[in-house]
């Protein structure tokens, strides 16, 4: 075994990726609840991966199978079902630990300097998730992937001057048709997945560059034991960590079969009940509804009435809302990283930012009301508040001194 | 200080169970994507037993029913054509049906047949999966003199007789293959199921 692995050592740098990666990358030793949350996006990845792959064995991309094939998948497929509802709630499940692990940034300031990159490939990440997200909802070629893909394609038809050809170029056709369902198929299944992929080694590679952050904000690598030079609140990511995650790993794994097995459509809000009839283009389901992770943004884009004979103002807010996220590495001038030194200012707008986010997403789902369009309006203010005046209230928060070393134990 | 120390076997022993439960994990959760590869119950369905209706089929004519995919022919052999059967089988690479692979045991006599009237076989060459011609009459032009009736592929030139036995010299190792079969009345078959698996 020691041969084999000089063998490889001596050709390929097994032993120092492993060492430099896990066994002697050393995090802070304080890690909270919070940071399961990165290692389980890998994990449903994977999930998502292996069951896209056997999925795509039994699927069929054409505007007159998609349907027919999808159900041929849950009826006479062994094991179809329980693949394409892996594949379903790991959608969702995506977007859950997602949200959580970018929570999780903005609770102990992780977008901060030094990381700023690290925010940044990350947002990417979750830009192309989002575009890999509805492009496979598409491919069952339902009611709701049919009218949802429609109506989101038509926001790019909203641009100025170029709206028109730009939707047509994206449709290949001058309705969603057969042209759609098949590049969002080669798109779902090859491209984005590749792009994913390299967007989170990066996320990785450049996380380990610098080091991670932890629950108190403050920088392991100031304090290092006089001898060995290494951090002295650090423990090496293997075996702790590793072992760490395997336990987060076993408990999401229990709600994540509860789900696939005893609520995969989660009362319509991960598969959506009119996704269960065939895409129809002349007639639109009574109400229609993105699936529940797009729904904050799709409240936004409800919420701005159309300006100057055009809805377009509305498309940019959407626009903005995901990716004024980019901006706050350099919007937050705290000197401060973690909450648990910020002032009331902070800890007052990220409550404020959540509940707007949630609200919105709330509303999102809803049918669009009077009333309801205006408590989105005043959601919406808050959503974009958050990060404009950033710059402001961080400055003038009271914040509390920075320890020297982590205080958890 | 004997508090502290590592009990190593201790260790190893929780390490190999974890991993020994890990690795069942991993097999159970590959078992469905193994699943998912097999035949789905569209092919099963596919290649499910069919029903033939015999009772219209003329004397010595040849009727050809797909089967999982494959042409089954049901031959009506008049009385004729089986005393001809009997009066080659120094020509034939295996005249009693001696070769287990290529018939269900009920089948394994001369005419190869649970019923001598009806002859069924599946209808692809032994030797690289052509189709042979059916060629009822006797001795004509292109086959010679003492051509008894039977098949004869046009690939590679494989002769088999009317029970479907292949004749020495030909390409084709050995007699075509009889499927499983049952009679669900004088005039009823049953093609890709027997008394055995019903």
């Amino acid at each position: 075994m020691e041969k084999v692995i000089n063998w490889l050592d001596a050709r390929f740098p097994l032993t120092a990726s492993f060492k430099a990666h896990l066994s002697e990358y050393y995090a802070p030793k304080n890690f909270n609840f919070w940071y399961y949350f990165g290692s389980l996006a890998l994990l449903v990845l994977v999930i998502q991966i292996v069951s896209g792959i056997f999925l795509a064995m039994h699927y069929k991309p054409d505007g007159d199978m998609a349907f027919a094939s999808v159900e041929y998948i849950m009826r006479d497929v062994p094991f179809g079902w329980l693949i394409r509802y892996m594949h379903s709630t790991g959608a969702s499940a995506f977007f859950i630990v997602v949200y959580l692990h970018m929570f999780r940034g903005l609770l102990y300031g992780s977008y901060r300097q030094p990381r700023e990159l690290i925010w940044i490939f990350g947002m990417l990440i979750y830009l192309m998730l989002m575009a890999e997200a509805f492009m496979g909802y598409l491919l069952p070629w339902g009611q709701m992937s049919f009218w949802g893909a429609q109506v989101i394609i038509n926001l790019f038809a909203a641009v100025p001057f170029i709206g028109n050809d730009l939707s047509e170029l994206i449709r290949g056709d001058f309705v969603v048709g057969d042209a759609t369902l098949n590049r969002f198929f080669a798109l779902h299944i090859v491209a984005l997945p590749l792009v994913l992929v390299g967007l989170i080694a990066a996320h990785v590679i450049a996380l380990h560059e610098v080091g991670s952050n932890n629950p108190d904000g403050i920088d392991i690598k100031k304090h290092k034991d006089p001898k060995t030079h290494l951090p002295l609140d650090g423990i090496p990511f293997h075996p702790y960590y590793t072992v760490k995650d395997i336990l987060g790993v076993v408990v999401f794994l229990i709600v994540f079969t509860t789900i696939v097995f005893f609520a995969p459509d989660m009362g319509g809000y991960f598969l959506e009940a009119n996704n269960f009839v065939p895409a129809d283009p002349l007639k639109t389901p009574a109400h229609i509804a993105p699936v529940w992770y797009f729904t904050p943004y799709y409240a936004v884009l409800r919420a701005v009435p159309p300006m100057f004979g055009s809805q377009f103002p509305g498309v940019v807010a959407m626009g903005v809302a995901v990716m004024i996220f980019f901006a706050l590495p350099w919007l937050d001038k705290s000197p401060v990283k973690s909450i648990r030194y910020r002032g009331p200012r902070y800890k007052i707008a990220l409550a404020l930012f959540v509940l707007a986010f949630l609200g919105l997403g709330w509303l999102g789902i809803l049918p669009a009301t009077t009333l309801y369009t205006w408590v989105a309006r005043v959601l919406s203010v808050i959503y974009f508040a958050f990060f404009l005046l950033m710059p402001w209230y961080t400055r003038h928060d009271s914040h509390k001194k920075e320890p020297q070393r982590v205080t958890d134990q | 200080m004997s508090e502290m120390s590592v009990d190593g076997s201790k260790r190893r022993f929780l390490v190999a169970m974890s991993s020994a439960m890990g690795g069942v994990a991993v097999v159970g959760a590959a078992l469905p994507f193994v699943a998912s590869m097999m035949p789905s119950a569209r092919a099963l369905a596919a290649g499910a037993p069919v029903e033939v209706d015999v009772s219209r089929l003329e004397p010595g004519m040849l009727l050809t029913v797909e089967w999982r995919g494959k042409p089954v022919w049901i031959v009506h052999r008049t009385p004729e054509m089986l005393d001809l059967l009997g009066k080659h089988d120094d020509r034939l690479t295996d005249p009693g049906a001696e070769t287990t692979s290529q018939q269900p045991d009920y089948c394994k006599n001369p005419t190869r047949s649970i019923n001598p009237k009806y002859l069924v076989a599946v209808g692809i060459c032994t030797h690289l999966g052509c189709s042979p011609t059916f060629r009822k009459e006797v001795g004509p032009a292109d086959l010679g003199a003492d051509w008894p009736g039977g098949f004869f592929c046009p690939c590679h030139g494989s002769r088999f007789d009317l029970a479907a036995r292949v004749f020495a010299g030909s390409p084709a190792p050995s007699n075509l293959v009889i499927p499983p079969h049952k009679y669900l009345s004088d005039t009823k078959l049953l093609i890709g199921e027997d008394q055995k698996t019903a």
